[in-house]
């Protein structure tokens, strides 16, 4: 490796420890007009950045907004990138593809938000539906993108009903175990998923991610 | 003014500054600054058109209203600063008059430690019914939140259940923060109403009172708007609480929390009064700090600590009554971190005399009921009661006839002063003062006692009996919306 292309994909790695997204963009930018291959962009340099913040963050070094900030700095490089994986037919190995939604009624979405965050810093791709969702839409996303997980999120007791009903929808069109149901909210107990056959919850965004790994089977 | 078995903190000795008058104006004009310059969502029809009507800068397709600092210091302007929270008995009324805390449960738990098997399971109307009635005993608890969600109920009715069940429960004052909804609000004011003797009744003496939570940073849920202006018409005190959260839904920075959260409270309060001026409202928080690492909800700590101080200088500045979050901890357990987190916030917000404090009982960040940590939340109010009437100095107090008496050695434990003075002192239900092998030879401690009391009054305690006939009527209206 030439000393140029080590300093780039160090400088990448950098700006994602940063969480600095304009310089992550830059440097993608930069490695586009270097012909440097985008899926070693974002595999010697940057995703070598999230990984370290991810050390971190486990360890109790790195805070919560560090990892948030690393995580958007990562989804705008590889945003850059992408076009250019597509031009050569490439695709990034993701983990997996992952459905978000706030419940319809439900208007709650700072925890749901946060997990999304931490899905796609993970190597998930994700897919945001925003809050107030009725079921078939939902449900409608992750067949039409072919999603292996939907996540469900709900903060009221009134609310939390409607993740019931969307995984009694998936049972009764047989769509399980292919798509696995997440569930979560701060009234969501475990008792509450295992009572609506929900296939896991997390307290927190951190194990939302450990959950989801396991539930795509890559723990 | 005399309560019928209430206890509130009054008269206070005690004081603390923690903001200058010069730092609540400047969270004041950065207040302004936020709902002039960035705007707040209020995501119902209906508020939007009364703001719209009132001359503010609506953004329908956004439903983000901006409105200039006169609008909404004009509005401020008819907030009554003072009323009354009326009870279904009226000896238990609690004025909201600046001079009295008022303390109430907390509300809008998801489980409970049951007070029989000691084992966590999910909240049932059951469990609205047994907190209400040991609550109706307590002589600390001076009001009801909902305490836990009914979740055995109907989706459709269960405010109404809940509300039904504490009404049944006991004979105090009723706030409920479960009912963000056109067709619930209505019933309950229809519910309150008949409580109360019919509509200009219910204005005169609110039973009930509505508190609704904001949707930090800057917005609000449709339903508990629509809910709470039709609260605001019927003449029911009426509250939005902020619970904006350092570092997640608010600024890492405290003062900056404290603002955010107050145009969030402010805006809404002034849409209130827009719609129906004078109605009754209240200013409610429970701001506190995201956990750095992980950015959960901590509901206890520094931060929440002098949030719930700084809280009633603003609420002072509005000069309309607060209903503070305290008592909140995330202990798992009744333990050290409860009592710590549980003391403090409650000292905080007391000696700045919040006219209304949440809530005692909770566990986990305000998720899980325990009736020990209740009790032991209670025995905490009485102590920063105590503490609140300061020490009194007088010709009595000092008690030079005494020391007289007595001089140099000796004792005073036979003196008359003694005798007459040693109630004052505070004596304390669950603090241990055993001796040491005492406590060896049992191994109960606080947390058992403060059960065994719970388990006493809900065996033992029968509140005065609701009128069966008003009991139909609930049932019928309840019925109504469920349909």
């Amino acid at each position: 490796m030439s000393e140029e292309l080590e300093k780039l994909f160090k400088d990448m790695a950098q700006s994602i420890i940063d969480g600095d997204s304009d310089l992550s963009v830059e440097l993608a930018q930069k490695s586009i007009e270097m012909n440097v291959p985008p899926l070693d962009a974002i595999t010697k340099g940057f995703v070598v950045g999230v990984n370290y913040i991810g050390d971190q963050f486990g360890a109790g070094e790195a805070f919560l907004p560090e990892l948030v900030m690393a995580g958007e700095a990562m989804k705008a490089a590889v945003a850059t990138l992408e076009p250019e994986l597509l031009k050569l037919g490439e695709a990034r190995e993701t983990m997996g593809k992952v459905v978000l939604a706030t419940v319809e009624g439900d208007i709650h979405e700072i925890g749901k938000t946060l997990v999304g965050t931490m899905l796609s810093a993970s190597g998930f791709e994700v897919t945001d539906l925003g809050v107030d969702q009725p079921a078939e839409k939902i449900i409608g996303k992750a067949l039409d993108w072919n999603a292996d997980i939907i996540g469900l999120s709900a903060l009221l007791t009134t609310t939390m009903v409607r993740q019931r009903e969307l995984i009694e929808e998936l049972d009764k069109e047989n769509l399980r175990p292919r798509i696995k149901v997440m569930v979560g909210g701060a009234p969501i107990t475990r008792d509450w998923a295992t009572k609506i056959k929900a296939d896991g919850t997390s307290e927190d965004a951190v194990g939302a991610v450990a959950l989801a790994k396991q539930l795509v089977g890559k723990a | 003014m005399s309560h019928k078995n209430i206890k509130t903190i009054s008269n206070p000795k005690l004081k603390l500054e923690v903001l200058t008058t010069e730092e609540v104006q400047r969270i004041h004009e950065a207040t302004l600054h936020i709902i002039e310059h960035v705007g707040v969502s209020f995501p119902s029809k209906r508020a939007l058109e009364i703001w719209e009507a009132h001359g503010a800068d609506v953004n329908h397709e956004k439903k983000i209203v901006r409105a200039k600092p006169q609008l909404i210091e004009d509005a401020l302007k008819t907030c009554p600063p003072k009323y009354v929270l009326a009870a279904r008995d009226p000896q238990q009324d609690l004025p909201l008059d600046g001079n009295h805390v008022c303390l109430g449960t907390d509300g809008c738990g998801v489980e409970v430690i049951d007070i029989h098997t000691k084992e966590k399971r999910t909240s049932c109307l059951q469990d609205v019914r047994d907190i209400a009635r040991v609550a109706d005993a307590t002589s600390e608890v001076a009001f009801h939140w909902v305490p836990v969600s009914a979740q055995d109920t109907s989706v459709e009715a269960r405010g109404l259940h809940e509300l039904k069940a504490v009404w049944e429960n006991s004979t105090k004052h009723v706030q409920t923060e479960s009912i963000y909804n056109i067709h619930e609000a209505r019933a309950a004011m229809e519910m309150a109403e008949i409580l109360a003797g019919g509509k200009d009744k219910l204005r005169e003496r609110p039973v009930l009172s509505l508190m609704q939570c904001t949707a930090p940073p800057l917005g609000h849920d449709g339903g508990s708007l629509d809910a709470a202006l039709i609260a605001a018409e019927a003449g029911i005190p009426t509250g939005f609480m902020t619970m904006s959260a350092c570092m997640t839904t608010g600024p890492a920075t405290m003062a900056g929390t404290l603002t955010v959260g107050n145009a969030e409270v402010i805006a809404a309060t002034a849409l209130l009064q827009l719609a129906y001026p004078g109605a009754p409202v209240f200013y409610a928080a429970a701001q506190t700090a995201s956990d750095p690492r992980t950015g959960v909800y901590t509901g206890g700590g520094p931060e929440d600590f002098l949030f719930g101080a700084a809280t009633n200088v603003l609420a002072d500045f509005y000069n309309i009554p607060l209903s503070m979050g305290s008592f909140a901890t995330g202990a798992k357990e009744p333990n050290w971190q409860a009592g710590l987190e549980g003391s403090l916030s409650t000292f905080m917000a007391s000696v700045v005399m919040s006219d209304m404090l949440l809530g005692c009982g909770f566990l986990h960040g305000s998720r899980i009921w325990s009736y020990a940590e209740m009790m032991m939340d209670c025995e905490i109010f009485s102590i920063i009661e105590k503490m609140m009437h300061g020490i009194v100095v007088d010709e009595e107090t000092l008690a030079l006839d005494a020391i007289a008496a007595v001089g140099p050695g000796g004792h005073y434990l036979a003196q008359k002063h003694t005798r007459n003075h040693m109630r004052e002192l505070f004596m304390p239900q669950f603090l241990d003062r055993r001796p040491y092998s005492k406590w060896e030879e049992t191994g109960e401690d606080a947390r058992d006692w403060a059960l065994n009391k719970a388990r006493k009054i809900l065996k033992e305690h029968q509140p005065d009996p609701l009128d069966e006939k008003i009991s139909k009527e609930f049932e019928r209206i309840i019925k109504s919306v469920e349909k």
